[in-house]
């Protein structure tokens, strides 16, 4: 008992001792890398047992090393693997060296000859596998040392025949990664021969141990990776190993026979038990559409996925796979797909009434029908059917990818996108749905196909209901009475999902402009007019009436014969919704009327644009401003933000650009106008009342700049210095304005340190631009920065104040694209009178669903705020995975906001909107010096300010007190 | 000579009343125990005399395996157990050991009460019989006794049902049952590893269909009955209350939930409710999409599925009822046809096959005027739809289930034979294995080559492999050594230990051959001739010459000695011992052609 007393003394002594020369290591940097390997020396030396050494090794790895110690480390870690007996231990030691190899900036090779000559000595199995994986990498550190790569490849072939699959495997794994790609090619020069690894590795395909041949042929597949063109006569090897027993091994010779099909697609091999011949990829194809039936689904979903990749495939072998051959009784049977075409061609409605309908037709040869050897017989139809959603993802995707390819396949898979429509998984049928409007280029849906499409219009879920309107947006459609069973369809899905409004609107305006033709003859239907007699107008607040307008307008606008049909209210409706839903209803030349808006014909290019040129030439001359009096200043600058601000609304592509100029220039007027306040010319003490003009100008200035900077998309560098600059200015004036309202200097001091700092901080992060920037507010500033240090806060606000006034205003430069940030919020509409009503003190949740435009990053960035009746406000950041991209520039945001408060006594309003998070430092450029200091680090994620960005919408809610 | 017998006592060459006797390396099992759809006389049940005429079950079979519920496969099993006798145990899997009995007191119940039938078996036998099962899970392995095992596989078709791998030492047979390759709404598919078993025994429905996609059917039949309540129409789907009744209700219930719909669905009570019960409990024999959601909610909790209640069929507005049973012969759905056959709106779906003389079948062949009882005639307005959904595997799924097992020979069971036939050409064809398809009573026997494992002493194997090259894998070496059979078990030692072992003296067994050789040289010159040639020839062999004159290549010894008679001729005496036998006479053969000519 003493002794173990004892023991544990020590033990806790020699642990202390190692704790302090740690912490005595993070602080004193010149003596941590010698001490690092002296410590791990000493506790090596130390340990009386392997499992202490073992210990000791775990601890060590915890922490990295440096990379000028490591040779130093990796010595004392060898010296110690000799001497140890301990397999455990020597497995740890080998595999820090493999750790330590991989440091940053340390070269290995020094310690590769090290490595070989334990190799040689070691009997333990584990410990060689372990290795070998030290010696891979060493190796793919060194990956243009041909001399070392050829030694390693050597040590590997000749521990291949290892009893042990780990180290096979390992050998294998490293001829895969740093074997030579030349093959057979003697090194005259260096005197070394290079392996033929291809055939090596190839032997290992039919190893005794499953693991072994799955690592033979993901060594391959990474020589083929590096660039190794593989022979041809790996494709038999790899067909055989089509029927292994094990499914990773099965896996991975599905990618192999990939891999030789696309490199040798043209090449021709022999069909056995005949003397037909085929193309290689024809047979490769066969080959994985079989193993989409395979045992295993891991199998399945690698077999249908590299399915869609194979393009070059004859359309004859593709076609198949559609085709299951269809049998009962022996005699052929045509696919319910097969009758419903039939029926519609021959111009009848799908009864399927009869009993008989799917009555087989023709005998069948006996002799002639394959049951398993027919290839591509049906993949598809067995990897659409499959058990596991994954294969049929798989398969979905695959069927997309090769129907884009081919347009014949495209028309032919319709049938089955359209049945996975009804799949039981959401995703699959989201999926199918995307997939079909990504090939609906290449088809034109039938009648009863549009039939089965837009019964799902009736689906709960939104996705899948916007994803269809999508769908619907470009797909084409063969006859009239397509074109008005769809418009049912989605009157329908509007009566019974009112918030699907837009979309339907939107769907409708494309389905419109695609087949004008098709809606001329339906339009006195639609629009219910009748030759003889005039009929009630319709509401025209009704959705579904204007879903039917939209669709008439946008048909007519190819169409010219269209208005004629129309009668006095709908051209009254036209112009109506023209001006509210300009982006829906385009503009029409309608007989007897002016345009209404000017058409701008869409070839002409932007420089030609008049409207782009009147901005240029209204932003021309407000840069000359300075050489007007102020009173001319100030009024051209008015004029010309009501002008740019009239611009953005006339034309919605300009928008992004005449806002963006426009608030600059608002900026400037205020700034302008701020400084013409009379208060400079009064003493100080009077002015307490209007100085709140200038400091809320400088206000406005500031929340301005940030609009600028974070609302709009597609600003570059250039921008950012001149609203920065500007941000500047207006963080001047703040503290001029101050200087003068505030008594005392005290205060002052910090407040002028503290914009030196500002300046200096600007100076250093757009160090680059500053030559842009001549003759203004900080280039003066700068000049004078010296002087400024050294004088006292009332100087300095002097200096200030004249060189704000003679500052010069910088001209924007106009980038190329660029959008303003907007976010709509759908629902809640905020309509309703009914208030939600719950428990105080309990939650509610409250449906939010907003589309953005333009946000970058709207992850990160966007929030939700609620506003409740007495000021208490809340930002809930909405989860990741609200967020949706439906399109480029597009985002849309479902959530669910989470509401409680304490009891009220009436029915109150809280107000939602959305906010745009930013945070300026993130933005800026990492510039050297910040990124040593420990700053960056914070900031990063924090939130500096918000913007508000979209409309408040009001809710109404009532908490009830909790009932007793 | 080992082999399988096996002797379809029902099912053979016919649909219904599955029973197959198995035997294998002397283990006799019974596999399924099923009932005839077509008989109400002795025929109805499998002969079990045929099995021992005098003596117990109990004492000839070792086991009795039931593969799923339905009653074709275990509907014999309480007169077989109880009113034949067999004490032995009885396996199924748990879902099919709860609603077997279920099944098997509704059978009773129609066939006593209703049929007036005496000497069946009772309520208790159900429960006594019910007692002898032993459930078991998929994929374990049950030891029935020491050396039989078996081993459940899922099969898709039914709740429970399975495929049975019976192994015995290194023979086994994998019986199918009834399987379904294509997952359904409600179950997935047939899946089994490469067990490559001796013999499969497989259902054969369809052996001679190739069926379309599922997802057709499937949307046809949601688009039928969609339309129709939006019309305002009723629907009818006469069903049989287990299977597909289940997968029907999924299919709806995820529709009506899709679609958001408020149609009421009702099911027709009775034995359903209790069988859903199971249904929501045996989550785990489902399919992918139910095992997954069931945590937030079991499909089987039918939110818009309520119970049916007689007064609810003459309730206006529409409305879908599913009702027993399925042929529309009898029972609730017939009353509910017979009030709703008049509306035009409305429409009865058949989702399975109904037999000639039922109602069902009359409608389907297009009869529109019905005779009733008491001459009633009844006019069919509604609209009549039939959609197939079976649970069996296609021709191809057979095949695949078939390219997935590796079977060494197929047996086809559960079909007619004409289709039969056809299927067992293509197996023989595409496999290239023996495909039986036995009638009733006729027994298969089939040869086996049973592998018999002989333990090998690690010195012995050692010492070989250090003298062969690599090993390489899968491929037979030749290797030397003693096969000592000793109480039943084998073992290869070295011929060392063998003689200790057996406390014998080693005898040395010496070849020896002369051979000629047309020589006028001396003795010690043709020696040293033979010496050189040899060791010309024969590189990696360790060839000397002794100082007495004779030569030796590992043990063999060669010495030349004149001819006592011819002098221009050399006798070379070749001597080696058995174990050197192959270069011994290689040695022979080589200096039989002769030296070659010495060097002038």
């Amino acid at each position: 008992m003493a002794a173990h007393l004892k023991k544990r003394v020590y033990e806790e002594f020699t642990k202390v001792v190692q704790q302090q020369q740690e912490e005595i290591a993070t602080k004193k940097l010149r003596l941590t890398k010698p001490s690092k390997s002296a410590a791990l020396h000493l506790d090596l030396c130390k340990a009386t047992s392997p499992g202490d050494a073992l210990q000791y090794l775990l601890q060590f790895a915890r922490k990295p090393v440096e990379a000028e110690s490591v040779e130093g480390v990796v010595r004392i870690l060898l010296e110690h693997y000799y001497k140890e007996n301990d397999p455990s231990v020597r497995l740890k030691i080998a595999s820090l060296l493999g750790l330590l190899s991989k440091t940053a900036g340390f070269s290995p090779d020094c310690i590769m000859d090290d490595a070989i000559n334990i190799l040689q000595n070691e009997k333990s199995h584990q410990v060689l596998a372990q290795l070998l994986d030290t010696l891979l990498a060493i190796g793919s550190k060194l990956p243009e040392n041909q001399a070392t790569q050829v030694r390693l490849v050597d040590v590997a072939c000749k521990h291949l025949t290892d009893t042990s699959h780990g180290v096979r495997n390992k050998c294998l794994q490293l001829l895969g990664n740093l074997g030579s790609l030349e093959k057979g090619v003697t090194k005259d020069a260096e005197g070394l021969t290079t392996r033929d690894v291809q055939k090596i590795i190839g032997d290992y395909f039919s190893d005794q141990d499953p693991r072994v041949r799955t690592a033979a042929i993901k060594a391959m597949l990474q020589l083929h990776e590096r660039g190794l063109k593989l022979h041809q006569t790996i494709y038999n090897q790899a067909c055989k190993l089509l029927s292994d027993d094990y499914e990773q091994v099965r896996s991975a010779a599905v990618q192999l026979i990939w891999v030789v099909s696309q490199l040798y697609p043209e090449s021709i091999v022999p069909i056995p038990s005949s003397n037909e011949e085929i193309r290689l990829v024809d047979d490769a194809f066969g080959k994985i559409c079989h193993m989409v039936s395979d045992g295993s689904w891991v199998v399945r979903v690698q077999a249908a996925k590299l399915l869609g990749s194979m393009e070059q495939v004859s359309s004859h072998f593709l076609e198949q796979t559609l085709d299951k051959k269809l049998m009962s009784d022996l005699r052929r049977k045509r696919t319910a797909h097969e009758r419903a075409k039939e029926l519609y061609s021959s111009g009848e409605f799908s009864s399927g009434r009869k009993w008989g309908d799917d009555a087989p037709k023709e005998e069948i040869d006996t002799g002639a029908v394959n049951l398993i050897e027919s290839g591509a017989c049906g993949a598809f139809v067995h990897g659409l059917e499959d058990e596991m959603y994954e294969v049929r993802i798989a398969a979905v995707e695959a069927l997309c990818m090769l129907a884009q390819s081919s347009p014949s396949f495209a028309e032919k898979c319709l049938d089955f996108l359209v049945d996975m429509f009804n799949d039981e998984i959401e995703e699959v049928r989201l999926q199918s749905i995307h997939t079909m409007r990504k090939i609906s280029n290449n088809i034109t849906l039938r009648e009863d196909q549009l039939d089965t499409v837009l019964a799902v219009l009736e689906d709960s879920s939104r996705d899948i209901r916007e994803a269809l309107h999508e769908l619907l947006c470009c797909t084409n459609v063969s006859t009239k009475e397509g074109i008005h069973l769809a418009l049912v369809e989605l009157l329908k899905n509007l009566t019974k999902y009112p918030t699907d409004r837009d979309s339907i609107w939107k769907c409708l305006k494309f389905l419109g402009s695609r087949h004008p033709t098709l809606v001329l003859p339906l339009v006195p239907e639609l629009l219910s007019t009748h030759p003889f007699f005039d009929t009630a107008e319709p509401d025209m607040d009704d959705p579904a009436y204007i879903a039917v307008l939209v669709l008439i307008f946008n048909a007519a606008k190819t169409c010219p014969t269209m208005p004629a049909l129309f009668s006095d209210h709908t051209f009254r409706h036209y112009a109506y919704l023209r001006d509210s839903l300009s982006h829906l209803v385009p503009a029409l030349k309608l007989p007897g009327r002016k345009l209404v808006s000017s058409a701008v014909s869409s070839n002409i290019t932007p420089h030609e644009d008049p409207s782009q040129q009147f901005l240029q030439q209204s932003l021309d001359r407000v840069y000359n401003v300075q050489h007007l009096d102020p009173q001319g200043a100030q009024e051209l600058l008015e004029f010309t933000i009501r002008d740019l601000q009239r611009l953005g609304e006339l034309q919605s592509e300009l928008a992004g650009v005449a806002d963006f100029s426009a608030t600059y220039l608002q900026c400037q007027l205020l700034l302008i106008k701020a400084l013409q306040e009379k208060l400079w010319n009064v003493a100080a003490p009077l002015y307490l009342k209007q100085s709140d003009l200038a400091s809320a100008a400088a206000k406005q200035i500031m929340e301005e700049t940030y609009k600028m900077e974070f609302m709009y998309s597609g600003v570059e560098n250039k921008q950012v210095v001149i609203i920065h600059h500007m941000r500047l200015q207006a963080k001047a004036l703040q503290l001029i304005v101050t200087a003068r309202t505030t008594r005392g200097v005290d205060p002052l001091f910090g407040m002028c340190e503290k914009f030196l700092q500002e300046v200096d901080f600007f100076q250093r992060c757009f160090i680059a631009d500053l030559p842009h920037l001549q003759d203004s507010f900080v280039d003066k500033l700068l000049d004078l920065m010296p002087r400024l240090m050294a004088s006292k806060p009332v100087e300095v606000i002097k200096i200030l104040q004249t060189m704000l006034r003679q500052s010069a205003f910088l001209h924007l430069p106009l980038p190329e694209q660029i959008h303003k940030a907007s976010a709509t919020i759908i629902e809640p509409a905020g309509e309703s009178d009914n208030p939600l009503r719950f428990t105080s003190g309990l939650v509610v949740a409250l449906d939010v669903d907003a589309t953005l435009e333009h946000v970058q990053d709207p992850q990160n960035s966007v929030k939700v705020q609620v506003l409740y009746p007495d000021g208490q406000a809340q930002m809930i950041h909405p989860k990741p995975a609200d967020f949706r991209n439906p399109g480029p520039g597009r985002h849309r945001l479902i959530t669910q906001v989470y509401l409680s408060h304490t009891a009220w006594t009436e029915p109150c309003q809280v107000e939602v909107r959305l906010l745009l998070a930013y945070n300026s430092s993130a933005r800026i450029p990492k510039s050297p010096w910040i990124e040593g200091g420990e700053m960056s680090s914070q900031v990063e994620n924090s939130i500096e300010g918000t913007i508000p960005f979209s409309k408040p919408v009001k809710v109404y809610i009532m908490p009830k007190p909790a009932r007793r | 000579m080992p082999e399988i017998r096996v002797t379809p006592l029902g099912a053979g060459q016919d649909v219904g009343r599955s029973c197959i006797l198995v035997s294998i390396s002397g283990k006799n099992v019974m596999l399924d125990c099923g009932m005839h759809m077509g008989y109400n006389d002795d025929r109805r049940f499998p002969d079990f005399s045929y099995i021992t005429q005098s003596g117990r079950l109990t004492d000839f079979l070792d086991c009795v395996i039931i593969s799923h519920f339905h009653l074709d496969h275990c509907g014999a099993l309480p007169y077989f157990s109880e009113m034949v006798g067999y004490d032995g145990p009885i396996y199924m899997t748990h879902p099919t050991q709860a609603i077997c009995p279920i099944l098997l007191e509704d059978y009773r119940k129609i066939a006593v009460d209703k049929k007036g039938e005496a000497n069946f078996f009772t309520s208790q036998m159900i429960k006594d019989c019910m007692k002898k099962v032993v459930a078991v899970h998929l994929h374990q392995t049950v030891q029935v006794d020491d050396e039989l095992e078996i081993k459940a596989y899922y099969a898709g078709h039914v709740l429970g049902a399975a495929m049975f791998q019976i192994k015995v030492g290194s023979e086994s047979v994998v019986y199918t049952g009834d399987y379904n390759m294509t997952p359904d709404r409600h179950l997935g598919a047939a899946w089994i590893d490469k067990c490559r078993p001796n013999l499969l025994i497989t259902e054969s429905t369809y052996a001679t269909t190739i069926r379309d996609s599922k997802r057709c059917r499937e949307r046809d039949f949601l688009k039928k009955v969609h339309e129709t309540v939006e019309r305002g129409g009723k629907v009818l789907i006469p069903v049989f209350a287990l299977g597909r009744a289940q997968e029907l209700c999924i299919l709806l219930e995820t529709f009506w939930e899709r679609m958001n719909l408020k149609v009421p669905i009702y099911f027709s009570t009775g034995l359903t409710e209790k069988a859903n019960h199971y249904y929501k409990l045996f989550i785990t024999w489902t399919n992918q999409k139910i095992r997954k959601t069931f945590v937030q909610r079991n499909m089987f909790e039918f939110k818009h599925i309520k119970a049916f209640d007689r007064a609810f069929a003459d309730n206006p507005g529409p409305m879908v009822v599913f009702a027993t049973p399925g042929m529309l012969h009898a029972g609730q759905s017939l009353q509910i046809f017979r009030k709703w056959a008049g509306n035009e709106k409305n429409m009865v779906i058949m989702p399975g096959y109904c037999v000639q003389g039922t109602v069902g079948h009359k409608i389907l062949s297009g009869q529109r005027k019905l005779e009733m009882e008491g001459r009633q005639v009844l006019e069919v307005k509604m609209q009549v739809e039939y959609m197939s959904f079976s649970a069996h595997a296609d021709a191809k799924g057979i095949m695949q289930l078939v390219g997935q097992a590796e079977p060494e020979s197929v047996l086809l069971v559960h079909g007619e034979a004409k289709k039969m036939e056809f299927l067992r050409q293509k197996i023989e064809q595409e496999f290239r294995v023996s495909c039986y398809m036995p009638a009733n009573g006729e027994t298969v026997t089939l040869p086996t080559s049973p592998s018999i494992p002989v333990g090998i002493s690690l010195g012995l194997l050692k010492r070989e492999m250090v003298q062969g090259l690599l090993p390489e894998a899968k491929k037979p070496r030749l290797l030397h050594g003693t096969l000592i059979m000793k109480d039943s078990s084998f073992r290869l030692v070295s011929s060392e230990q063998a003689l200790k072992e057996l406390g014998l003296a080693e005898h040395q067994l010496r070849f020896t051959c002369r051979v000629h050789l047309q020589d006028t040289r001396k003795e010690q010159e043709t020696a040293l001739r033979v010496y050189s040639h040899l060791k010309n020839t024969l590189k990696d062999h360790c060839v000397q010459h002794l100082p007495d004159g004779s030569v030796t290549v590992e043990s063999i010894l060669i010495q030349a000695a004149a001819h006592s008679e011819d002098p221009g001729t050399k006798v070379l005496l070749v001597s080696w011992t058995y174990q050197d036998e192959e270069l011994g006479s290689f040695l022979t053969a080589l200096l039989k052609n002769g030296l070659p000519q010495a060097p002038s």
